[in-house]
């Protein structure tokens, strides 16, 4: 019966989170020594189903066999010793701990840490040696980058004998040198004869380091192809079931006066890091400016200064009027006095209060507007009410109900909420960040719209994205970031993905200097 | 698993956790060989079966209802204000200052200065620990449980050393003028012929229902309670929506130090018209309880501080007519503390499990 | 001020220490574990009553130590119960239980006893005496170091003994054992700890245990060894006091003994304000040595002397997530 061929082989697996079917019938072989991609839209039910591997959740029904053997997984226990291991997309590192510290935590090998510690700095030099791991055993977490902090789950799986390794997301925190490093070593391992499971929605990743690949759409598993035999268009449209419409159409841009300058901004974090280090740019009315760049090199502090979130230091200027930058008048309120509205990149954590209802949110900014208040004292909220059903009925927000908790809608809606609520204001400029991250296809296009209408009412905007083809189909003009500064302007018509590619990986593309 | 019903969450956690709590007391009770009916009896009796019962159990609401306030208001800016204890005996000191060494024509404008002192001296209390943990980032629940010792210890010193008058031994301030006395509701007309004989309620009670509205408001109405709401639910996105992380901490420590401290009129001013030692006895933290059983909204804040008013009172009476000491009146709000603030997941669990079980029965039902 | 009146506040500085001892590192093993706990009051109370009661009604000392012991760590089970298994808020679960404990000890004790609440006093057996170390005698001739080894070091009772040793057997067990490393990495970051295949609440509930253990043997002493028997509230705010001890010493072991030590020292102070104010010159009224942990602990935490960065899980429950 064992067919030993296939290091994991999943059978008819289901779950349900209540009346919500995370995963359907899922079938999947993954053959030993091979790098398998799974690829899925965000909600596609990957994580899940990998959880369901690692033994964080029960499968409501179906069977797991690991190496040919039919194998129960109750929990992170049982899946370490079927010799499964996982790097998690949100590290599971002790941050003050050391690597070695870390990497021995729960694989000790006696009640005393003496042992346990000098046996896995030997095992951590030899695997550094084989696999290009290279990190320092006594370095605190804390201290080291994003990428090595990755290394170290690696190890700690390694050092555990995992032969099948999963990786969830792993790239979406690194720069393109250290993601390029990462295949590196995943083609090292696989050639060792170890199992790989890569988990991306990023068909680039997959058409360049999988063997094979399975695509998931809604919890289900729509097919599972060689990679050689496939394209990134096929794939694409596997993915969302139909062919994806990435063109925006839009006018050509009505360029008028300059509405945003900024000059040599600078951005120092909490721990004294520069995020921030000189930017300049401007944004002209009825113009469209997208930031493109790996997530991490300083667009979010970017959108924060601008937004009056984050201190910094320059110069910026709003219809020629000085903006402060630390200090009174440099908070979001001001921002918004200013006539800067803002979408940000999380709406969960910072455009949203979840627990408020969804007119509540509707003032979330501007629960000062006098449109808002009923008199010196108290606040008009029937008026709000009625504003909320106007908004959510321009914006086709589902369902229309302003008394329902933000958190009861889907990721599309509460996007919808955020951006009626900021595009509604009129705002001179607007700061977007990730428009549609998380978002259905269907509002994809909504707010792609709204976005195109803003900019033809001659308005500014600044669009932050990761989604490198999001930039290209909504900008009129693209700048490239990389580690807190901008590498260089495009136009999107003359530009290629080769060339955007470069820049963001720090490499300063055809002509031009940084 | 299905969600508990709305109703069933906001009416019926707190009334099993209250069961529970009951039915720990009265194991309690029978385990040191005392008849649990007769001591609900007693406290029933001597608390809520008559008006003389009503003044008292009025009396010690309330003060809880002043420190449950206090804890609500915090409690929605995300604050966690463990200090009421300290903050309500400063107020103390704020409204004996204010009724020894200011002439006061009449109770009623002694009554409104007392307010303002007793107010201000607990926002003063609270605004210490809100500044450093604005500014610092010092949690405020241990500042301020550090601050209840230090105001512990600053009262002891202000009335041993500093306001006890010559000659006299206990630890106390001398007696407040005759004109600042409070009318008790024995003392107010139409109240008088329910109220017969002399009783510690006052016309603070008032004072303390009006609280309760505003606060009400000030939460739900006005656009610093939005913030205030805003703040307590997420930073970054208060931040975010130009919300001052400074003013709100600042703001709502001393609306919540204020109300603890306005608890003063009512035992200081209303009831004992002199400052004594340990003043606030345990009403600071009897208002984390209030405020927990309230939900943190004024109408339950006040519902739960008759509740526990009538604790107290019936308490009292426990330790007058049974063998049964005073202090399990402790030992009944710590189980009410306990189960309605730290096991109600597992009281809500239960329901839940309950509920489930009785929709899978009328499923079946329905199948069949 | 002379050098006996010295020795004598040196004296007292560590027996009043003790109990602040033990229950400083009761805190640090909780805490340490991500469980914050203010009830460590509320168990050395229990600890007191239960304690004496046993050693009185048994007449062995050791009996009552183990009942102190118990309770302790029955209360300890709840708070577990409340803010692990049932992810409760720490905060409340551990007032809570102070109530209850302040409460029931009086109950208890009243429906033993019937003498208000309090104990009979200990005698004989059913007390912890002070031990003469070796030599204590012998050496007391020596200038200076004799008098100081006979009357400071020497002459405490047993546990006085065992807490001071508890000091670096904590410090071994936390950084040099397999259990350290998991409990110092579940209050930091117990999805680590989980993903490791190691079971949070499991480590979790140990920590908890130990904390019992501790506060049982702080409150045991109070009652059998620093006073004979028990009476109402006699912890009076030392398991605060033992948390600011906690906050100073910055969740270190080592730390934790000076801290303790140095409070200690305050309370014994307080005790003999007339020295005080011969050393000073000044009169300083008690009730400031009394505020003076207090305030010292605020300093810590605004960070005006060193930051106090507590494990970074403290207070949160944990929850899976994926």
């Amino acid at each position: 019966m064992a067919d030993a061929r296939y290091a994991i082989e999943l059978k008819g697996i289901s779950k349900a989170f209540g009346p919500v079917q995370a995963n359907k019938d899922i079938h999947i072989a993954v053959p030993k020594g091979t790098i398998h991609g799974i690829i899925g839209e965000n909600g596609a039910g990957k994580s899940t189903l990998m959880s369901i591997l690692y033994g964080f959740y029960r499968a409501d029904s179906g069977e797991i066999l690991i190496n040919g053997q039919p194998t129960t997984i109750p929990d992170s226990q049982s899946a370490i010793r079927a010799g499964i291991g996982m790097v998690f997309q949100h590290f599971k590192l002790v941050q003050n701990f050391t690597v070695l510290e870390n990497v021995v935590l729960g694989a000790e090998e006696g009640a005393l840490l003496a042992g346990s510690l000098s046996k896995a700095r030997k095992v951590l030099t030899d695997l550094a040696r084989e696999y290009e791991l290279d990190v320092d055993p006594d370095a605190v977490i804390e201290d080291l980058s994003v990428g090595h902090q990755q290394r170290v789950e690696i190890l700690k799986a390694l050092y555990r004998q995992a032969d099948i390794l999963i990786l969830d997301e792993p790239t979406g925190v690194l720069t393109p040198a250290e993601a390029d490093h990462l295949f590196r070593i995943l083609k090292g391992l696989r050639d060792q004869g170890k199992t790989i499971i890569l988990i991306t929605h990023k068909l680039r990743e997959i058409m360049e380091t999988t063997d094979n690949v399975s695509v998931m759409r809604r919890g289900t598993m729509v097919g599972t192809v060689k990679t050689a035999e496939t394209s990134p268009e096929q794939l694409a449209e596997l993915m969302v079931g139909r062919k994806v419409l990435l063109e925006v159409e839009k006018k050509p841009a009505m360029l008028g006066r300059t509405v945003l300058k900024v000059e040599d901004l600078r951005v120092v974090d909490e721990h004294g890091v520069e995020r921030l280090k000189g930017v300049s740019f401007e944004i002209r009315a009825g113009e469209i400016l997208g930031i493109a760049g790996v997530a991490g090199n300083g667009q979010s502090e970017l959108l924060e200064a601008l937004g009056g979130i984050a201190r910094a230091t320059g110069k910026v200027t709003l219809k020629g009027a000085d903006l402060p930058l630390s200090g009174k008048g440099s908070d979001a309120r001001s921002r918004r006095a200013a006539g800067i509205a803002h979408v940000p990149e999380d709406r969960q954590a910072l455009g949203l209060i979840m627990d408020f209802t969804a007119w509540e949110n509707v003032a979330f900014g501007y629960h000062d507007a006098p449109e808002y208040q009923k008199n010196a004292l108290f606040m008009d909220n029937d008026a709000l009410r009625a504003d909320t059903e106007k908004k959510m009925a321009t914006f086709d927000v589902r369902p229309p109900i302003p008394t329902l908790a933000a958190k009861s809608f889907s990721g599309g809606n509460q996007q919808k909420i955020v951006v009626a609520r900021e595009i509604e204001r009129n705002p001179d400029l607007l700061l977007i960040g990730q428009p549609t991250r998380g978002v259905d296809i269907g509002a994809i296009e909504f707010i792609h719209k709204q976005i195109v209408s803003l900019r033809d009412q001659g308005k500014a905007i600044l669009l932050v994205s990761v989604e490198l083809d999001e930039i290209r189909s909504l900008s009129d003009r693209i700048a490239v970031m990389f580690d807190g500064r901008i590498m260089g302007f495009r136009d999107p018509e003359t530009t290629d993905e080769r060339d955007l590619g470069l820049m963001m990986a720090g490499m300063t593309g055809k002509g031009e200097a940084a | 698993m299905e969600r508990l019903p709305r109703w069933a969450d906001l009416a019926l956690v707190p009334l099993i956790s209250l069961l529970l709590a009951a039915t720990i007391a009265a194991l309690v009770i029978l385990a040191i060989g005392q008849d649990p009916w007769e001591a609900i009896t007693v406290m029933v009796q001597g608390s809520v079966m008559n008006a003389y019962g009503w003044g008292y159990t009025l009396y010690y609401a309330t003060s809880f209802m002043f420190t449950g306030l206090a804890v609500t208001v915090a409690f929605h800016a995300g604050l966690f204000n463990i200090g009421g204890e300290g903050q309500a005996q400063l107020g103390g000191l704020g409204v004996a200052l204010c009724c020894l060494f200011l002439p006061w024509p009449h109770w009623s404008l002694a009554l409104i200065g007392a307010t303002f002192a007793g107010a201000a001296f607990g926002a003063a209390w609270a605004a210490i620990p809100a500044y450093l943990q604005a500014k610092r980032g010092s949690h405020i629940v241990i500042t301020t449980i550090m601050f209840n010792y230090i105001a512990s210890a600053f009262l002891i010193f202000m009335l041993v050393d500093v306001l006890r008058p010559d000659g006299q031994m206990d630890p106390a301030t001398a007696n407040f003028p005759e004109a600042v006395h409070l009318p008790t509701l024995n003392e107010l007309p139409g109240l008088s012929l329910i109220f017969t004989s002399g009783v510690p309620a006052n016309v603070t009670l008032f004072i303390a229902l009006a609280m309760a509205v505003v606060v009400w408001a000030l939460l739900w109405r006005t656009r610093l309670g939005y913030a205030i709401r805003a703040f307590g639910k997420s930073e970054p996105a208060a931040r975010y929506a130009g919300i001052s992380p400074f003013g709100i901490i600042m703001l709502a420590m001393l609306i919540s130090g204020g109300l603890a401290g306005m608890m003063a009129i009512n035992n200081v001013m209303g009831e004992a018209e002199r400052l004594l030692g340990n003043s606030a006895s345990g009403a600071g933290f009897i208002g984390i309880a209030v405020a927990l059983m309230g939900r943190n909204h004024p109408v339950g804040v006040v519902l739960a501080a008759l509740l526990f008013g009538f604790l107290f009172q019936g308490g009292a009476e426990l330790g007058l007519w049974t063998k049964i000491p005073i202090e399990m009146r402790t030992v009944v709000q710590g189980l009410v503390i306990l189960f309605t603030g730290a096991l109600d997941m597992m009281v809500r669990m239960l329901l839940t499990w309950i509920f489930n079980l009785f929709r899978a029965g009328r499923l079946a039902k329905g199948a069949a | 001020m002379d050098y006996a009146t010295l020795l004598q506040i040196l004296d007292s500085t560590i027996r009043l220490a003790t109990p602040l001892l033990f229950a400083c590192l009761a805190g640090l093993y909780s805490e340490r574990a991500g469980i914050f706990d203010i009830g460590l009051e509320g168990k050395m109370l229990m600890a007191a009553m239960s304690s004496a009661s046993v050693a009185f009604l048994t007449g062995s000392v050791w009996a009552g130590l183990m009942a102190g012991i118990l309770a302790s760590m029955l209360m300890a089970g709840i708070h577990g119960i409340a803010s692990i298994t049932f992810r409760g808020n720490q905060l409340i679960s551990g007032v809570a239980l102070n109530f209850v404990a302040s409460g029931i000890t009086v109950l208890v004790a009243q429906r033993l006893f019937g003498q208000g609440g309090r104990t009979p006093p200990l005698e004989g057996e059913a007390r912890f005496h002070p031990i003469t170390l070796p030599f204590a005698e012998e050496l007391q001739s020596v200038p200076i170091l004799g008098p100081l080894y006979h009357e400071v070091i020497s002459g405490h009772s047993l546990l006085v003994y065992v807490a001071v040793l508890t000091v670096p057997l904590t410090w071994w067990i936390l950084f040099r054992t397999r259990f350290g490393l998991r409990l110092r990495a579940v209050g930091e970051n117990p999805a680590a700890v989980d993903t490791a295949g190691i079971s949070v609440k499991g480590l979790r509930f140990a920590a908890v245990a130990i904390t019992g253990i501790l506060c049982g043997l702080a409150g045991a002493y109070m009652a059998t060894a620093l006073q004979a028997g028990f009476g109402r509230e006699m912890t009076a705010g030392r398991g605060y006091i033992a948390l600011a001890a906690l906050i100073f010493a910055k969740w270190r072991p080592v730390a934790a003994l000076w801290a303790c030590l140095l409070f200690g020292f305050f309370q014994a102070l307080a005790l003999r304000p007339d020295v005080v104010e011969a050393v000073v010159q000044v009169k300083i009224p008690v009730p400031f040595l009394d505020a003076l942990p207090y305030v010292l602990t605020v300093l810590v935490l605004a960070g005006f002397v060193g930051k106090a960065i507590p494990p970074r899980a403290g207070g949160e429950p944990y929850v899976k997530e994926r």
